[in-house]
């Protein structure tokens, strides 16, 4: 039942019990905020107000205020949008896929990658609204009546699925996490000692009473959303990239997309479920929980979706060329020696060649490494969709309307505005909720925990728990 | 799970989760019923040994799943190809492949929403609930085993010794 082989590293360190994990996990939400949270929580929410203001501004004043002509016509603000997108995509593959998988790393990081994942689509959802102009007429985007204003909304367009696809992926991931968070929320509960926090913590945990079959139930379910999830996540990204494959724009026409969105996807998010897990790690001292195992196991998933989206990189060069099409071969010619060709290399150092550094033992269990090379990657993520966009539009067919695309004060400020909103959304998470699932960490404490220190079990450190003794009173 | 009133619970609580494993076949092997078993994490095969049927979750899940894949397809093709037919692309108003995207999204919010709702109700959860607490410590560390006292015909102190020999650390009285 709890038995692990003896060459896998613990996942959990320092010998921590079931009440330890309590305890290490309940810490923060019940302490008074740290003044690093605070002085975070400060910057953020700042930065925040300020992006707002500009977001404001975009609205009242229109999309003029952006840098996009009539040859550029979708720039910064798509390529944030599917940024923040992808960057979602670390949670739920974290979440669903290996639970499916049964990769029993995932306890310590599920509940703030997925976490991430909500507020980095609620992200890419101020992107769709900023990029409407009007989003106050967002509701057309709707399948209502004809009398509500327009015609019934064109089932067949990519842009309506992707509607139906965001809203679901948010809908869904909320849920998910939320009902990951309930049995955690009981504990705080029944731990909290003012009126108002038993009240708040009671109501949000849904009268959870953690019986025997109440688990069963809740095991099922969670089995099976994470079932259902795994295609769903892969059918976001696939839908982002049909918003690009089924034009006829050359760079944009090619069949690779779907799996190479995808993988791309996970790349950046998982680099950005290290930036997030490296620094909570230390500010909420939860070394214990999130282990160099953890960094290392997420950096070798970052190598192989790494890898694979250089691999894309490299065939649709490839199928450019192969294809025979003069304006697709000009297409990608013009990415790698045009005018913008900083960005595709930019976009190529980041994102083919930073993650085989991982090959490397040293660096993949380095914290600094780790940082660093996450921080490249999603900067390089970040430029692959801007390369992908505007590269392909801005020479188009007619060579009298070739233009340039340069970003003004307004495109910079409402990407700032993302980060404010995300990383004051995060840390609120961060305070006032269990950052690492309390429930999944104690299931799995007795296969994957290492052992107490010697001096108090009597037996070397760092041998596996098979017959623990917890149980001090028993046997 | 119908709440009990006016109910006398002997409470076994347990340190360990092998041993309220292994404790709930002693107890149900000696002939006394078991209310309910409390624990922290979910143990796997506590409610096999519990004698708790198998979860229709899955049933519910599908019915919803199929629900939502139904409206999607009614939703499109009548849309589409009835109330304001449109060909958009030089493609049919009524072209099948092109819905399977919303079909897909719609089948899994339906079966997500559906299925959350309903392990909600059918656990009687929901946020004005107040769950009854056989032990605080049931969501720390601790597994408390509830034996209602008048489901069983076993003496109290008989089935206190039951449960301190199977491995309860504790014994306590709770009276709802």
């Amino acid at each position: 039942m709890h038995i692990t082989s003896a060459v896998r590293t613990p996942l959990v360190s320092g010998g921590k019990t079931y009440a330890d994990v309590t305890e290490d996990v309940c810490r923060q939400v019940e302490g008074k905020p740290t003044r690093e949270w605070t002085i975070a929580f400060t910057i953020s929410a700042l930065v925040l107000v300020y992006g707002s203001a500009c977001v404001f501004y975009t609205w009242w004043e229109g999309l003029g205020v952006w840098g996009l002509n009539k040859t550029v016509g979708w720039a910064w603000d798509i390529t944030n949008f599917v940024w923040w997108v992808g960057i979602g995509h670390a949670g739920t593959l974290i979440s669903a896929i290996l639970l499916l998988f049964r990769q029993k790393w995932r306890t310590s990081v599920n509940r703030a990658a997925e976490a991430m994942t909500i507020f980095a689509v609620v992200c890419a959802a101020m992107f769709i609204f900023m990029h409407m102009g009007r989003p106050w007429m967002a509701y057309w985007a709707l399948p209502l009546p004809n009398t509500f204003g327009s015609l019934w909304v064109n089932f067949k367009s990519p842009l309506v699925w992707d509607v139906f696809a965001i809203s679901t992926y948010f809908t869904v991931s909320l849920v998910f996490w939320y009902m990951g968070l309930v049995p955690d929320l009981a504990t705080i509960r029944d731990r909290a000692r003012s009126k108002v926090s038993r009240y708040i913590y009671g109501a949000l945990s849904l009268g959870w009473n953690g019986s025997a079959k109440t688990w069963a139930r809740y095991e099922y379910m969670s089995l099976i959303l994470a079932g259902i999830s795994t295609p769903l996540v892969l059918s976001v990204h696939t839908i982002v990239s049909m918003d690009f494959a089924t034009s006829v724009i050359p760079g944009w026409h090619t069949t690779i997309f779907p799996p190479y969105f995808v993988a791309g996807a996970i790349f950046s998010g998982f680099a950005m479920v290290q930036n997030l897990m490296l620094i909570i790690r230390v500010v909420f001292k939860l070394e214990d929980y999130i282990t160099t195992e953890h960094i290392e196991s997420m950096n070798k998933i970052i190598t192989l979706t790494g890898s694979i989206v250089g691999v894309a990189y490299i065939t649709e060069f490839f199928i450019a060329w192969y294809s025979g099409s003069e304006f697709e071969s000009y297409a990608f010619i013009n990415r790698a020696s045009g005018p913008y060709w900083w960005a595709y290399w930019a976009m190529m150092t980041c994102n083919v060649i930073s993650p085989q550094l991982f090959w490397s033992k040293t660096i993949r269990t380095s914290v600094v490494w780790t940082f660093v090379l996450s921080v490249v990657v999603n900067i390089g993520m970040w430029f692959e969709r801007f390369v992908i966009i505007v590269t392909s539009l801005h020479r188009d067919y007619l060579p009298s309307s070739w233009a340039m695309f340069h970003p003004t004060l307004f495109d910079i400020s409402d990407y700032i505005f993302s980060f404010g909103l995300f990383f004051t959304l995060f840390l609120l998470f961060a305070k006032f909720l269990p950052v690492v699932n309390m429930a999944e960490v104690k299931a799995i404490i007795k296969s994957s925990s290492e052992r107490l220190p010697q001096s108090v079990s009597g037996v070397a450190k760092g041998e596996r728990v098979t017959n623990p003794t917890f149980n001090k009173n028993v046997d | 799970m119908a709440t009990p009133v006016n109910s006398k619970f002997l409470v076994g609580i347990f340190d360990d989760d092998d041993v309220v494993l292994k404790a709930v076949r002693e107890v149900r092997d000696s002939g006394v019923r078991i209310h309910e078993v409390y624990t922290p994490f979910p143990i796997h095969g506590l409610d096999v040994a519990l004698g708790h049927p198998r979860s229709r979750l899955g049933i519910a899940a599908f019915m919803f799943g199929l629900t939502g894949c139904i409206t999607a397809l009614l939703l499109m093709s009548y849309t589409e190809k009835f109330d304001w037919p449109m060909i958009v692309g030089g493609k049919d108003s009524f072209s099948f492949p092109i819905y399977i995207p919303i079909t897909f999204e719609l089948t899994v919010l339906f079966t997500a929403l559906g299925m959350v709702s309903t392990f909600i109700i059918s656990n009687n959860m929901g946020p004005t609930v107040k769950p009854l607490m056989f032990d605080l410590r049931t969501t720390d560390n601790k597994f408390a085993m509830a034996i209602d006292l008048e489901k069983n015909s076993l003496q109290e102190t008989a089935i206190e010794s039951i449960l301190k020999r199977s491995g309860a650390a504790e014994v306590n009285v709770k009276q709802f």
